[in-house]
């Protein structure tokens, strides 16, 4: 197990590094720099520009260096926890992206946990219930789940909610603490605004997971151990819960490594819509000013998140399954 | 231990084509094609033929969108601002007239500053059909102004509302199919062409190359796509014509959407490869390029082509979002996302909710290609 946390380990770091080059690349991919940018828009408003504060500015941000070692101070800069600067806003990114990321790890771990809550039922209900009318419907509304977009999904919400109670629910928590220290409180008003949100982002995840896990348990429904079982008499839901589930529980845990990707795609264009205090607007917002170290921090998070979500769902499948921990593979 | 058998020789004269007599309908069966088997397995499947009857039509209307939409993707009518969806009527006073709309009346709401849109019913305008209306370029190039359907004589028919500039959202909503869709098949086309080169090539030559591949396809997979797609047409240069960006938005699409074909081809050729009939193939000398092409290839395309049609539905809502969010696709070119990139602002939704229109097609053609590729999925499943 030591050797299989360990091997895991490395995997990671090294996802984590390709990603951090990946990440640098893409953010430097517009032509200019943000300081061209910033340049012709000072020029544009009829402000002369110093030669000297442009030259300033340049050796400030280290833009007149090497591409590889503006990598290298960024990359080491994110290992310190320095996130470098934001040129937008002329603030420490650190000071900018304030508690947006605990938010959005709130927003996201809530999702999955919400995600899997709602499908496992759901899932064990429809494998055992095949072909029955609440299958067809639930399989119905799962299709309906799939094919509309959650940013879709939100802006009905806010429709409805605007017509019948002629109110926004955009927003994490109520208006007065929006910007306020943490108190208990604040978590309260959170935890009332977050639902929306949650079940907004969750529903195309638990769509695909109530489809996934009635597969897989129909699959093992049909083998010869089930048959074996009811044949000497154990009682229908006995059986379930000691075998069949079990098997069918494998790839549901596997599956955390498609899910997270999606969620934390889903939560970014949520909180665009919703005007959540995640980091899905401010990494647009940055993207689109080409503010390069504010939206890398965010790519870079955002990433992480996924691939330490996967490291974890790794880890549970290797305690779960001694196969996969002796380098064999699980069967799908 | 049961007696043995005696031994038993038949007298019958020797028959060579004793295997080959088939009864009629079996031997239509063993004589048909792989896709004549994958075709009759998939019109079995109901929905699937739905949705196949539902995305065939919509794809030939995209050919003569010109021909299709009452008026042109620009022409604007200011006079008609925000206006709502006109009904089609059939009587008059009790009188049937044929499929009529009544004209418009606007007057401005001083106390809300809104426009209001009332019938006038003493003026019934009946539609046109198969008439002159707005000139166009059919297909950018030939000259016309024939359409299938037109606004009556001297008035405007808006069946589906008008947007902030009085353009017409019905034939808004159909020049937008013709992006909307073809983005989805453009993006699946590189992703495939990718997919394809890159598991073959993991799968084929295995070792160091098979190794880079697959941790290459372990980074792409891990990266949260949205994100990704965001930033990437955010490098887009400024100074793109529209067009341009159109191409780059699909090249984009492709881009993160390869590993999932990739690891399936190369997984399906690593399977094959230890299958009898290939063990065959290459003990009677053919080369790898035969196995590959004969053997290998028509044995996963069909599976392939299931899981491509699976994955066609995340482009197009991939588009969708990022047209939306205002980092995909720009105006002029009209793609159903940026139709909805009206509807951002939940005032604007709330007074004219018409503007949400836009995404009644993309759900009906995203459930429609899901349904398609569950059929198909089934279809070529040789297990059944």
């Amino acid at each position: 197990m030591i050797n299989y946390l360990f091997n895991r380990l490395l995997t990671m770091a090294g996802t984590l590094l390709a990603v951090s080059l990946l990440v640098f690349v893409i953010i430097q991919l517009p032509p200019g720099d943000y300081l061209t940018t910033y340049i012709a828009e000072l020029e544009s408003q009829g402000e002369a520009v110093a030669q000297a504060k442009i030259d300033f500015l340049r050796l400030q941000y280290g833009l007149d260096k090497s591409m590889i070692e503006q990598y290298y101070i960024w990359v080491t800069g994110l290992l310190h926890g320095d996130l470098g600067f934001s040129f937008e806003h002329n603030l420490p990114v650190a000071d900018v992206i304030g508690d947006r990321l605990l938010l959005s790890m709130v927003l996201n771990i809530t999702t999955i946990v919400f995600i899997y809550i709602v499908s496992f039922p759901i899932g064990i209900y429809s494998a055992t219930h095949q072909y029955s009318w609440g299958d067809h419907g639930l399989s119905f509304l799962g299709f309906l789940g799939l094919a509309t977009p959650n940013f879709l999904l939100a802006l009905i919400l806010l429709y409805f909610a605007n017509i019948t109670f002629g109110t926004s629910i955009g927003g994490l928590m109520a208006p007065q603490f929006i910007g306020q220290s943490w108190s208990m409180a604040k978590i309260l008003s959170v935890l009332e605004h977050l639902w929306i949100p949650v079940v907004v982002i969750g529903t195309s995840g638990t769509a695909g997971m109530i489809r996934r896990l009635r597969a897989n348990l129909l699959d093992e429904l049909h083998k010869q151990y089930v048959t074996t079982g009811r044949a000497k008499g154990l009682p229908e839901g006995k059986l379930l819960r000691k075998y069949p589930l079990r098997m069918a529980l494998n790839p549901f845990i596997a599956d955390i490594g498609n899910l997270i990707p999606q969620v934390v795609s889903g939560s970014v264009i949520v909180s665009v819509v919703m005007s959540l205090p995640t980091t899905g607007p401010m990494l647009l917002s940055s993207l689109r000013s080409q503010d390069m170290y504010l939206a890398g921090s965010f790519l870079m998070f955002l990433a992480s998140l996924t691939v330490v979500g996967m490291f974890i769902s790794d880890i549970l499948l290797g305690v779960l399954d001694p196969r996969i921990r002796h380098g064999g593979k699980a069967m799908k | 231990m049961s007696e043995r058998l005696t031994h038993f020789v038949s007298q019958d004269p020797f028959d060579p084509n004793y295997d080959e007599v088939l009864e009629q309908t079996s031997s239509k069966l063993h004589m048909a094609s792989q896709w004549t088997i994958i075709w009759w397995r998939f019109k079995r499947h109901k929905i699937a033929m739905l949705a196949l009857c539902l995305l065939i039509p919509s794809y030939l209307s995209i050919v003569i969108t010109e021909f299709l939409a009452p008026y042109d993707l620009h022409s604007r009518h200011t006079d008609f601002i925000f206006s709502p969806p006109q009904e089609v009527h059939f009587f008059d006073n009790g009188k049937f007239i044929g499929p009529f709309v009544y004209s418009l009346d606007m007057n401005l709401n001083m106390d809300t500053l809104t426009r209001e849109y009332s019938e006038n019913t003493t003026r019934p305008q009946p539609i046109r059909f198969f008439c002159s209306g707005d000139e166009y370029k059919f297909w950018g190039l030939i000259p016309a102004n024939k359409h299938l359907i037109c606004p009556p004589e001297g008035g405007e028919m808006f069946l589906l509302g008008t947007d902030r500039l009085g353009r017409d959202m019905a034939s808004r909503l159909l020049y937008g199919g013709r992006v909307s869709l073809t983005v989805g098949i453009l993006g699946i086309t590189v992703s495939f062409v990718l997919g394809l080169f890159f598991g073959g090539l993991a799968g084929y030559l295995g070792g160091w190359v098979d190794y880079a591949i697959q941790r290459m396809i372990e980074v792409i997979r891990s990266l949260p796509e949205l994100p990704m797609w965001l930033a990437l047409s955010a490098a887009l240069p400024v100074t793109w014509s529209p067009i341009l960006v159109y191409f780059g938005i699909t090249l984009i699409l492709g881009l993160l959407d390869w590993p999932g074909l990739a690891r399936a081809v190369r997984s399906k050729l690593l399977a094959l490869r230890e299958e009898d009939y290939c063990v065959a193939a290459q003990l009677m000398g053919a080369k790898p390029k035969r196995i590959i092409a004969r053997h290998l290839l028509p044995n996963f395309m069909s599976h392939l082509i299931a899981s491509a049609t699976l994955s066609i539905p995340s482009m197009i809502l991939a588009e969708t979002a990022l047209s939306f969010l205002g980092l995909g696709l720009r105006p002029p070119v009209t793609s159903w996302g940026v139709l909805l990139s009206e509807a951002q602002n939940i005032e604007a939704v709330a007074l004219y909710p018409w503007l949400l229109l836009p995404m009644v097609p993309v759900i009906i053609i995203v459930l429609g290609f899901n349904y398609l590729g569950d059929g198909l999925r089934d279809a070529v499943d040789p297990h059944e």
